[in-house]
């Protein structure tokens, strides 16, 4: 049996101010430099941190009553609609719904960053009326202070690897990859890399359910495994997955949030959608999951996908490492292609800084998951079927 | 050294004589071509910048252009890029072709060089929180 450490020894250390924290990519040298056995003994915390374009993100808001009551059926906020077939004045505003006079220019994800912000944000509502509840409209100004609650529930985040975009057709494209442009003219990607949560910790060991967790500037948590989590996709020799693989669904008070962490985006002729910063402490429980941490670039690849092709499947061009993909260019069937990247690393960098001066200030405590996070699974594509093809007709 | 930048339209009628070896020849200018669209038997156009260790050497090759038919006005547009609202996410590099858009291999932060842009716009739409614009 080699060192070991509990979440308790670490919290009582973060308590008394003597823990050691480190950032997942301050961690590679040290490895390297010292072992893995020793850096297991002498570092307690590992920060990771990814600030991407997470579509799959949204907010639940309790509006409070007005007199005479009124029991919400449609709701704009800022013109964009937000769903509201819940209880009478809670809404739900997710980020890519786009507003019914702006455009593209304006969306949920605004709407979001505006209420951080502080801004006033306009509500309408109409309503059928009922005995209890007889208003049938309503216009009025809200900000983050005076409504009820307002917190982000974000059904797919921070997820584990991605593909390489590219654009095989002879047009250019836009993309929720960006903008791709003709015959394989460039090739983004979209991952933290070496400091991304999920690929330091990549078969959820510490990852799961009820993981306290930077979202947006705030403290917040996963909540549950993400949707089309699938982590039994192919992984490299070292478990890495080859592609996306794992994804969070995470919870955070949005009064708490700040611009800087979290942002609205807009990608050309695809949509809106929104900037999250993630920020994930992995605990160092043991000397496997420094191994883990000292995950490199190097040892990440990703598929290259073609996006000029308008299909479930689209074709590959092999695999690349995201050393490669730093390096600014990469080799396609011959030609030299340069990439581009789209989630901020210099932000992530922020991030998995400003976790680890909270970590070390005694603000933030590591929380063991109180589940974990499925290890299998893949993710189900949807047919098109007849309801008689189903074996049990009930 | 006297620098100019400007663009140049010209008719399909212009596109194959050798405009701007002449300016190299007869002007002593240096040419440093910015942006080019030429497609034979169609109007072209060129981006340039002509240099010279004197503006009225430079001013007479643009004399010598409008004599030929051909348009010539100076690049007075410029790229404006709010670096305090920039989250450095990259999406602007993927098509920017002159390198005047690139990331810092170091810190990972957007580094904007004037000098090399072209003002072609391509980033304008590509910055997902729309903070490049083109001023006149
Ligand atoms: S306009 Fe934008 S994309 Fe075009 S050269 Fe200038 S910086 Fe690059
Ligand atoms: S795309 Fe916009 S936000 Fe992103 S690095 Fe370029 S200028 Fe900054």
């Amino acid at each position: 049996m080699g060192f070991s450490r509990t979440y308790e020894e670490i919290n009582e250390k973060i308590k008394t101010g003597r823990v050691v924290v480190l950032t997942a990519e301050e961690i590679i040298p040290m490895v390297e430099e010292k072992g893995v056995e020793a850096v297991a003994r002498e570092v307690d915390v590992v920060t990771t941190a990814t600030f991407g374009p997470m579509c799959s993100t949204g907010a639940f808001l309790n509006f409070g009553h007005s007199d005479p009551p009124i029991k919400m059926t449609k709701v704009w906020l800022n013109d964009v609609p937000a769903y509201t077939g819940i209880a009478a004045v809670d809404a739900y505003i997710g980020a890519t719904e786009l507003s019914e006079s702006a455009g593209f220019e304006y969306g949920g994800a605004h709407v979001i960053e505006d209420l951080i912000s502080g801004k006033p944000v306009k509500l309408r509502a109409t309503a059928y009326g009922t005995d209890c509840y007889p208003r049938r409209e309503i216009e009025t100004y809200i900000t983050k202070d005076t409504i009820n609650q307002a917190y982000l529930f974000n059904p797919r985040n921070a997820y584990q690897n991605y593909s390489v975009a590219v654009n095989s057709s002879d047009r250019i494209i836009y993309t929720y990859m960006g903008t791709l442009l003709p015959k394989l003219g460039n090739a983004t990607y979209c991952s933290a890399g070496q400091l991304s949560p999920l690929l330091n910790d990549p078969y959820y060991r510490t990852i799961g359910i009820g993981t306290r967790i930077f979202l947006g500037g705030a403290q917040g948590y996963v909540a549950w495994e993400g949707t089309q989590h699938s982590p039994s996709v192919s992984r490299n020799e070292k478990g890495i997955p080859v592609g996306g693989a794992g994804t969070l669904a995470l919870i955070g008070d949005l009064k708490q949030m700040d611009r800087r962490f979290i942002r609205a985006a807009i990608f050309h002729k695809y949509g809106v959608s929104m900037y999250v910063g993630v920020g994930i402490p992995i605990p160092i429980l043991d000397e496997e999951m420094v191994r883990f941490v000292s995950v490199k670039d190097e040892d990440i690849q990703a598929p290259i996908v073609d996006y000029g092709v308008g299909r479930r499947s689209k074709p590959t061009y092999g695999t690349v490492s995201y050393k490669e993909l730093r390096s600014g260019k990469i080799i396609i069937d011959g030609k030299v292609v340069p990439t581009a990247p789209l989630s901020s690393l210099a932000k992530a960098r922020e991030i998995a800084e400003t976790l680890k001066t909270w970590i070390r200030e005694g603000k933030f405590f590591v929380q063991q998951p109180v589940q974990p996070l499925p290890a299998e699974q893949l993710t189900k594509p949807l047919e098109i079927r007849e309801k008689d093809e189903f074996p049990i007709n009930i | 050294m006297a620098k100019k930048r400007i663009v140049l339209t010209f008719p399909p009628s212009l596109v194959e004589k050798p405009l701007t070896y002449r300016l190299v020849k007869d002007f002593d200018l240096a040419i440093n071509i910015l942006h080019a669209r030429i497609v034979p038997r169609e109007s072209g156009r060129l981006v340039i910048e002509l240099s010279n260790s004197s503006e009225e050497n430079i001013d007479a090759g643009i004399r010598y252009l409008e004599e030929q038919g051909v348009n010539v006005e100076p690049l007075s547009k410029e790229i404006r890029w709010d670096e305090k609202e920039c989250i450095n996410c990259g999406a602007c590099t993927a098509v920017c072709h002159s390198d005047a858009l690139r990331m810092n291999p170091e810190t990972w932060k957007l580094e904007f060089d004037k000098d090399k842009c072209i003002v072609c716009e391509m980033c304008v739409p590509a910055c997902p929180l729309r903070i490049i614009s083109v001023t006149f």
